[in-house]
């Protein structure tokens, strides 16, 4: 990658590009000397950090928090599936390809997330997968597994789809944070179909009605699938950009059926209250 | 042979014309129905095409092309199904066609005067009474419409239209993964979607036209972002 080369290009499609960047060529400095000491993958978040300063995105919180913020998300969920796979007797060999598949991913999402940061990533936490006792039996009793690999990855994606407009019009790191919230979805669908083949009533998207909003069948999660801060609703929330859309037709005449309504959206959730949530699964 | 050096001029100045009502109309749909006749027994027709526009409009316009044809195609799956389609099969796939229905018209209704026509498609490549096609199809659609939101997550302007397209795409993943285990068990993120570092493939706006057009009788392109229809 020519980062002089790249700032050329980036002139020719936008002339007034430098001239947002201040002080211009202490900005340019920084690129260079900071591409000369971390690795060459770390340099689209330097392009980011830039960028997010040119162009004036308003959000609260930085490219590097929000890349921190999936990084601790992502530790715990490569641990979790880690000690799963390990765990003699816990994941029965007809359902291993799935977990051994799950887990690769999270461990590549740990290595791409700390790759992006370099010298700026959180280091991999301690962990206590029974959440100060709320599963005592996670790694024992594939049920309980189960359950907690589901809201793992449901919250997962509530969390990146959370954080995606504080990226906004960032192409590199937007567009790679929304690659990630995809595949998290992808293994929330097969946790789910996991415990459906184990007798679970549960489908591959997250369900509802009007009085209930976590369709995993655990209680203990019911945080996981609630409303989170103003602006993010529960997971059986049917109003979409001031639209509600049980009053939309469907197959089955003029209205929408309310659990098609909960299906078709997923809710994203702000990070404080993600943070609360995985909480008593860090012992540090 | 001059017939040939004819129509070949003839097309160069239609494609041209085309471009230029394309770019100067923008948003709205347009109904372009050209034909050029030759000085003999001959016309060129040139199928109606639709133009998604440009800012937040044009992306909002490239979803309900996109969850128009995936509407339509579940329409017709459950409208008749395929041979041997099991109980939780038809139950699945009735439940996408929902969710995508939904989409559609959420979009139209989002959308309101600014929506694109409606698309007429060309399922001809499919076979609805082959499982292995269907399912196929469902596959190619599910995770195309994934790779689409991912890439022009970016394009989009307005905060609140980048969380419901966030809103959608988790939804569109949840299907693609269910429709990769159903033809092939635990592929819900084989190496063909999902690179090596754990993240799901994105493709540009003109990638994945060039791709749905092969399912659309009304042609879709995106002159705004590098994509008109050959």
């Amino acid at each position: 990658m020519n980062v002089f080369n790249i700032i050329a290009e980036i002139e020719k499609a936008d002339p007034e590009f430098t001239e947002r960047i201040s002080p211009r060529r202490a900005a340019i400095k920084n690129i260079t000397s900071f591409g000369s000491k971390v690795a060459v993958a770390a340099l689209p978040f330097a392009f980011a950090t830039i960028f997010k300063k040119a162009y004036g995105t308003t959000s609260t919180a930085s490219v590097t928090d929000v890349l921190n913020f999936a990084l601790k998300l992502e530790y715990l969920e490569s641990y979790f599936y880690t000690r799963g796979v390990a765990t003699s007797g816990l994941i029965p060999g007809t359902d291993m390809n799935v977990f051994t598949q799950i887990q690769a991913d999270e461990n590549e999402h740990v290595a791409f997330l700390k790759s992006v940061l370099g010298a700026a990533a959180i280091p991999q936490p301690t962990f206590d997968l029974t959440a100060k006792g709320t599963f005592a039996d996670v790694l024992t009793n594939y049920n309980t597994f189960l359950a907690v690999a589901n809201t793992f990855e449901d919250t997962g994606v509530r969390a990146y789809k959370g954080q995606a407009a504080n990226l906004q019009g960032n192409e590199v790191v937007l567009t790679a944070a929304l690659s990630i919230h995809a595949v998290e979805a992808r293994h929330a669908s097969a946790v789910r179909q996991v415990r459906a083949a184990h007798g679970v009533n549960i489908m591959p998207w997250i369900t509802g009605a009007a009085s209930v909003y976590n369709d995993t069948g655990v209680p203990a999660v019911n945080a996981n699938y609630g409303a989170g801060a103003t602006g993010y609703p529960a997971e059986n929330n049917v109003t979409q950009g001031g639209v509600n859309l049980t009053t939309l037709a469907s197959a089955y005449g003029s209205t929408t059926p309310y659990n098609v309504a909960c299906e078709a959206f997923d809710e994203p959730l702000d990070a404080n209250t993600v943070v609360t949530l995985v909480t008593p699964f860090f012992i540090n | 042979m001059k017939t040939e050096t004819n129509e070949n001029k003839g097309n160069g100045m239609i494609a041209r014309r085309s471009f230029l009502r394309y770019a100067g109309i923008g948003a709205a749909s347009v109904g372009l129905l050209a034909t050029a006749a030759c000085h003999h027994d001959h016309t060129v027709v040139i199928n109606q095409g639709v133009d998604i526009g440009t800012g937040d409009i044009g992306i909002l316009n490239y979803a309900y092309a996109l969850e128009q044809l995936e509407a339509a195609f579940y329409t017709q799956v459950i409208s008749s199904p395929y041979s041997g389609i099991s109980v939780s099969e038809k139950a699945y796939l009735t439940a996408i066609r929902d969710h995508e229905i939904l989409h559609r018209n959420f979009f139209k209704a989002a959308l309101g005067a600014n929506a694109i026509t409606g698309l007429t498609v060309d399922f001809s490549a499919i076979n609805f009474n082959s499982r292995d096609s269907v399912l196929g199809a469902a596959k190619t659609f599910e995770d195309l419409g994934v790779m689409a939101y991912d890439g022009a997550g970016y394009l989009i302007q307005n905060p609140d239209y980048l969380t419901l397209a966030g809103k959608i795409v988790s939804v569109e993943a949840r299907h693609a993964a269910l429709i990769r285990d159903l033809l092939v068990p635990g592929s819900f993120a084989g190496s063909d979607v999902v690179a090596s570092n754990g993240l799901n493939n994105a493709l540009s706006i003109a990638q994945v036209l060039s791709m749905a057009n092969a399912y659309l009788k009304t042609k879709v392109s995106a002159v705004n972002y590098n994509y008109v229809v050959a």
